[in-house]
């Protein structure tokens, strides 16, 4: 047939590198939800475990290190989405079904497209917001910095707590995230049963076993996350502790803040 | 019973399809799903007109050579049962009944409901085989095959290649299709000379042909008329890993 494009990556090799980049992405995702819930223990510690994240052994090597491995593994899920998406709708062809019945396909699995474009921009809003901090000047210098302990001595670290609340008075960006984490849910739903098909691993009786525990890796994530903004609009949650920073901060104005990374 | 049909017709690949309407006032419901389309076809002669063409062999759902999809279903609303096999009782009396050729690019219309499924041969002919001795019959039960492993090998071997996966998967993929055809050699000792080289040459033949990648839907198991599961494609997933690990050191069988 002439109109067959070629194939340039097998299809059986683009399933391994979706679920492969995909693992890692999962297993991210956790991490980065049980870090996150260190909010609940108090901005000693999560500022705390903030610092020790950015001074891993062999820093600053390290965390750089650990942060392409994930950037690669983003951009190789994302590629092979952009391939599978183009040539599926390709194969289909150009006559589409007057009736087309749909009998097991979850709704997850048919939006992992939409989920995912949608995640894509969340998340590079995400690293703007909370990594680069791209913010307004004032934003960064009204959270500042907070105390913390590491190995018995008392330094100045950058507020994550305060960076974190402040985020998420905010109902409209906590409203954003909330969502977005909600398709994380549906994408993880589908994407953490389907990575072991790809590879091999499933059968007819772990199938189902997946699929429930997808869903389960899906919800824990969501309501892991969630939790801290919901916890912030809903109870106020660290808001007392940000007016009291913001109180320092409008009396004295003219101290400058440095950042540290 | 009476029947309102929506038939899809088309002259040929290159021309553009579209439906026909037609009614069967007078239609048993003892009468197979296909004898239905015989009755039409036959009034059709009677007017003067051309009939619908449509695939079909034996007729007792062994061949694989019917294939239609029946109100939005690749072999109509029954599960595990192929057109041929469909009985009218299924239906009610005014039902509109809407049906269309397997829709997918590898499998372009030759005309009206039939399809050119030669994709599936290049499948079969790139690894569907192996390598015996010939001449006088082997004694029987000469390879000792174990029951669970000859059980499951013909589990994959009752594929009759319709092409219903293909048909009804969202990407037009022939995973189902291509993993039971390779699973049933793949896992007998006899096929075991050319695994490697069987599941390699396979899955490219299903990329060459235009087939779509799968995305674990799993709408092709649901409509295969012999009840072929996701298994053998996780198997096709296995075996495709290992003989790439077994080409890169040399050793592929
Ligand atoms: S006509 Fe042979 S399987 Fe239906």
């Amino acid at each position: 047939m002439s109109d067959v494009p070629k194939v340039v990556i097998p299809s059986l090799a683009k399933k391994y590198l979706m679920a492969g980049s995909g693992l890692v992405l999962v297993l991210f995702v956790l991490g980065h939800m049980l870090g996150n819930l260190q909010f609940f223990l108090g901005p000693e510690v999560i500022n705390a475990y903030a610092y020790h994240l950015h001074h891993l052994p062999g820093h600053p090597v390290t965390l750089w290190i650990i942060r392409l491995i994930l950037l690669t593994c983003l951009v190789v899920h994302v590629w092979m989405a952009v391939l599978l998406t183009i040539e599926n709708k390709h194969a289909r062809g150009n006559d589409s079904y007057a009736q087309k019945h749909s009998n097991v396909a979850s709704y997850a699995a048919r939006t992992m497209p939409v989920t995912g474009v949608v995640l894509l921009l969340f998340i590079i809003l995400h690293i703007l917001q909370f990594t680069t901090r791209v913010v307004p000047e004032d934003y960064n210098a009204t959270i500042g910095e907070a105390p913390i302990e590491v190995a018995h001595v008392q330094i100045e670290f950058f507020d994550v707590f305060a960076m974190m609340v402040k985020g998420f008075s905010d109902p409209l960006f906590a409203g954003i995230y909330i969502i977005a984490v909600g398709l994380l849910c549906m994408h993880l739903s589908h994407g953490v049963s389907s990575m072991f098909q790809s590879i091999g691993w499933r059968n007819e009786i772990w199938r189902k076993r997946l699929h429930c525990i997808a869903l389960l890796y899906g919800w824990v994530v969501f309501l892991g996350f969630a939790a801290i903004p919901f916890s912030v609009l809903a109870f106020g949650h660290g808001k007392e502790y940000l007016a009291d920073k913001e109180a320092q901060w409008a009396a004295a104005p003219a101290v400058t803040t440095e950042i540290s990374h | 019973m009476k029947l309102n049909l929506r038939v899809w017709r088309q002259q040929s690949h290159e021309s553009p399809g579209g439906f026909g309407d037609y009614t069967l006032s007078d239609v048993s419901e003892d009468s197979s799903f296909l004898e239905m389309l015989d009755i039409l076809n036959e009034e059709l002669i009677e007017k003067g007109e051309e009939p619908v063409a449509f695939d079909h062999d034996c007729r007792e759902g062994i061949c694989g050579m019917c294939s239609l999809i029946i109100n939005g279903n690749a072999h109509g609303p029954e599960t595990a049962t192929t057109v041929c096999q469909l009985h009218m009782r299924h239906f009610s009396d005014g039902d509109t009944i809407t049906i269309e050729p397997w829709r997918a690019r590898a499998f372009p219309v030759i005309k009206d409901l039939i399809v050119d499924r030669t994709a599936f041969d290049n499948i079969v002919q790139a690894g569907g085989f192996i390598t015996a001795r010939t001449g006088s019959a082997p004694d029987a039960n000469e390879i000792p095959i174990p029951k669970p492993i000859a059980d499951k090998a013909m589990d994959a071997a009752a594929c009759i290649g319709c092409g219903a996966c293909v048909a009804a998967c969202p990407n037009g993929a022939a995973m189902l299709f291509t993993s039971a055809k390779c699973s049933q050699l793949n896992m007998l000792p006899q096929g075991q000379g050319e695994k490697d080289n069987r599941v390699l040459k396979m899955v490219a033949a299903m990329d060459d042909n235009g087939f779509g990648n799968c995305t674990n839907y799993g709408e092709c198991q649901a409509v295969c008329p012999k009840e072929i599961t996701l298994d053998f494609i996780a198997k096709m997933n296995r075996d495709y890993a290992t003989a790439k690990i077994h080409k890169f050191f040399g050793a592929a069988s």
